[in-house]
């Protein structure tokens, strides 16, 4: 039975090919569920709590676009995946998006036919040391020993820095990052390496934070942003336009808590009330409803709110916004204009 | 004569002497420690060299292991009460440990699971313990699998019913063919009878009769499962049908039949050429892309079929191991008595092969059981996934010897089990050969 249906499923699976992608919007509309791809477990962006209800920094996301399209927030089915099935879930179908702290690069764009409908978070590779070993800049880690996860870009960043400057470093290879931690801990190496924003909730969990510091070089782009399939625009424009619509409300001082009482009838300016919906067409647009917006930014707050609650500076993660600040206030963050 | 002795001898005793204890140096703790532990200088360096490392030992670990973190909220909080002291952090354990059991099977459902585990002992003690289990359970054994995965996955009743159905038409169709063609022929269109039942008539008819009589259970999702009850659903379903699956595959590859000789070599050496997390990649990335997109083919069912042919394909050599093993005067003796193929096998070759291959084929049920922890790989939340996952929580990020402690405890039991259970098999089949 089971070889039976393997085949006939390779047989269905080569006429089909063509269809799929198509008009995932009615697709999820029809479901009443989207299928969100978020990662197994990273600090601040996604994990499920004692109850199973997942949260995070890119659960938020996926929270917004099930708000904006199904208008409940609560109409997501995480589907939690791997560093290594991330990407053939999406081409397969299995989820509709993937908001899992993944980088923005050409190959994975062009090659592996995904669309990045934006960014959401800016990160980039950082090294941590303990405070005692007394550097103060990473170009003074010449001959220093090195934890690195292996077969990722931040090998090879590495890598490329230490060559760049003239320096030598010997390699410490661990698996995931809560080995890293012992080891790093344990004095197996002297320096860690890995995204800044792993490192800061890393050195969040450490019994004396303040042993440890974050050097201030930052030695490559890690733009990680939600991604959708090549072949519908419609559904990538949708997932573009709600991030957008957090990062707009931020900067427009639209929050969860006085959203409703905005949409509630036009006020002044112009473009809140477009991206409200009280004025204008662009939910019909996207094909959505007037309130898209309204819906998105009330499921977890605007872009600001979100950062703030799961892991800005008040929680155990405690990132500063750094780059990721709104444009006005010196950072990368900045939406086109809704109009 | 009388007084023959009287000069010799003195006294005469004229009662028993009373059996006396053996010293007390040389009996109890004290004299098996005389015995075993200090009977000679180096011997008894030795011995107090080895207290001091066991104490030593146990100086580091149980003021670690005896910590008051029972009710612990976060790591955080665990260290506030330790205040400075090495100690484990237990909250984590207490606050996850029913993730760590049922995944994120809904809470109000955890009978479920639970009845099905107890239900499988039931179904099991017939099969493990024949000397004890009354044999008239045996019917429900067989019906157990429908239940249990009924009680799992929940839904309508009618699906295990009439999966199970699809076994009674083959069955009555191979009765009806055998009267008018061979048997091997009535074998093939049983199977297509069974087919046509699962794949045309259960399809069409599962959701009318569903509508009309509608008993049934909330449906759980496969993606809710997980834990310790993920691993022992798929380790349970692999060893089970892993045993009879391996049994045929063994016999096949020793068959004189060219092609089913062939068939069952080719098969035994791709699986066992490739590694299980290559199949289990198979089963989770690449059938997705050549299954059209909104098939549902179950992902759990997807990794149980994998996991299951890897462990056929190991017992299959660890039972051509015991029928190597059987004497060549066993098989003659079986067709001096005129029994057929089949009947050589049941009564006097399988029995024999497979009391000799028992530790074999518990070690692959062992080795079958801890492989599940792999999909953890393919982003099922086995308890290494949820350890992982939790650990993302921002309470506990920063866990780590405590959930892996945990779940490495509760492994050993379940696996100490199985061995143990072997152990008595054998010592209950020994009939003193060799």
């Amino acid at each position: 039975m089971k070889k039976t249906a393997i085949f006939g499923a390779l047989t269905v699976a080569g006429l089909m090919a063509g269809a799929a992608g198509a008009a995932t919007l009615d697709d999820v509309k029809a479901r009443g569920k989207l299928n969100c791809g978020v990662s197994t477990g990273l600090a601040g962006f996604s994990n499920p709590d004692a109850n199973g209800n997942w949260e995070g920094f890119d659960v938020a996301v996926c929270r917004a676009v099930a708000a904006a399209v199904l208008g409940d927030p609560q109409a997501v089915e995480f589907v939690p995946t791997t560093g290594k099935t991330r990407f053939t879930a999406l081409a397969s179908g299995e989820i509709d998006m993937l908001a899992r702290n993944t980088t923005w690069t050409l190959s994975r764009d062009a090659d592996l036919k995904f669309t990045f409908v934006g960014v959401n978070y800016y990160d980039g590779q950082g090294f941590m040391v303990p405070k005692e070993l007394g550097v103060s800049s990473a170009k003074e880690l010449d001959g220093a020993t090195v934890c690195i996860q292996t077969g990722t870009t931040t090998e090879l960043n590495l890598a490329d820095f230490f060559r760049k400057n003239n320096m030598s470093y010997e390699p410490v290879p661990i698996e995931t990052n809560a080995e890293a931690q012992q080891q790093y801990l344990a004095g197996a190496c002297d320096v860690y390496t890995t995204d800044a924003s792993g490192l800061a909730s890393t050195r969040a969990t450490f019994e004396d934070p303040s042993a440890h510091a974050v050097l201030p070089e930052i030695i490559s782009k890690e733009p990680l942003g939600p991604l959708v399939r090549h072949g519908d625009d419609e559904w990538g424009d949708i997932t573009r336009w709600t991030l957008n619509a957090l990062v707009a409300a931020e900067e427009l001082g639209i929050t969860s808590a006085n959203v409703a009482e905005m949409a509630a009838s036009a006020g002044d300016n112009p473009e809140i009330n477009r991206l409200l919906g009280t004025e204008g067409n662009l939910g019909e647009m996207l094909g959505l409803e007037a309130d898209w917006a309204v819906k998105a930014i009330s499921a977890g707050g605007n872009y600001g709110e979100i950062f703030e609650s799961n892991i800005g500076e008040s929680t155990p993660i405690g990132l500063a916004r750094g780059l990721n600040a709104q444009w006005t206030d010196g950072g990368l963050i900045y939406s086109p204009p809704f109009r | 004569m009388s007084n023959t002795h009287a000069d010799t001898v003195s006294y005469v005793r004229d009662t028993m002497l009373m059996q006396q204890d053996p010293p007390s140096t040389s009996v109890g703790v004290v004299g098996w420690a005389r015995g075993n532990l200090f009977s000679g200088w180096f011997n008894t360096i030795l011995t107090i060299l080895s207290a001091a490392f066991v104490l030593w030992l146990l100086a580091g670990i149980v003021p670690w292991v005896v910590s008051p973190t029972w009710n612990a909220s976060s790591l955080t909080e665990c260290r506030e009460i330790l205040a400075g002291h090495e100690g484990a952090c237990w909250g984590v354990i207490h606050e996850r440990w029913n993730q760590l059991l049922f995944g994120f099977y809904p809470q109000e459902l955890y009978w479920r699971p639970v009845l099905a585990l107890v239900l499988l002992l039931i179904a099991l003690g017939p099969i493990l313990f024949a000397d004890f289990v009354s044999p008239k359970i045996l019917p429900f054994s067989a019906v157990y699998p429908f239940i249990g995965a009924w009680l799992l996955w929940g839904g309508t009743i009618w699906t295990p019913v009439m999966a199970a159905l699809g076994f009674v038409v083959g069955y009555g169709v191979f009765v009806l063919a055998q009267r008018f063609i061979v048997p091997g022929l009535a074998f093939l269109a049983a199977v297509l009878a069974a087919l046509v039942w699962w794949l045309v008539i259960m399809p069409f008819a599962l959701p009318d009769l569903a509508r009309l009589i509608p008993i049934g259970l909330e449906a759980v999702q496969s993606r809710q499962f997980g834990g310790f009850m993920l691993s022992i659903t798929i380790g349970v379903t692999a060893i089970l049908f892993s045993l009879p699956i391996g049994i045929l595959l063994a016999l096949g590859r020793r068959s004189d039949l060219p092609l089913v000789k062939w068939l069952c070599v080719g098969f035994i050496e791709f699986i066992r050429g490739v590694p299980l997390i290559t199949l289990l990649f198979v089963a989770s990335t690449l059938l997705n892309i050549f299954l059209p997109p909104g098939t549902n083919f179950d992902i759990i069912l997807r990794v149980m079929i994998m996991v299951t042919l890897f462990a056929s394909a190991y017992m299959a050599e660890v039972i051509r191991g015991g029928l190597a093993a059987l004497p060549k005067g066993q098989y003659e003796g079986a067709d001096s008595l005129g029994l057929d193929y089949w009947q050589a096998q049941r009564l006097i070759i399988m029995p024999q092969a497979l009391k000799i291959s028992i530790p074999g084929i518990v070690s692959t049920f062992i080795g079958v059981f801890k492989d599940t922890t792999l999909v953890s790989i393919i982003s099922m939340f086995d308890p290494l996934g949820l350890a992982n996952a939790i650990r993302a929580d921002s309470a506990w990020n920063g866990i780590y010897w405590e959930l892996f402690i945990f779940i490495g405890a509760v492994f050993f039991i379940f696996c100490f089990s199985m061995s143990r259970y072997s152990m008595y098999l054998e010592r209950k089949l020994q009939t003193g050969h060799r």
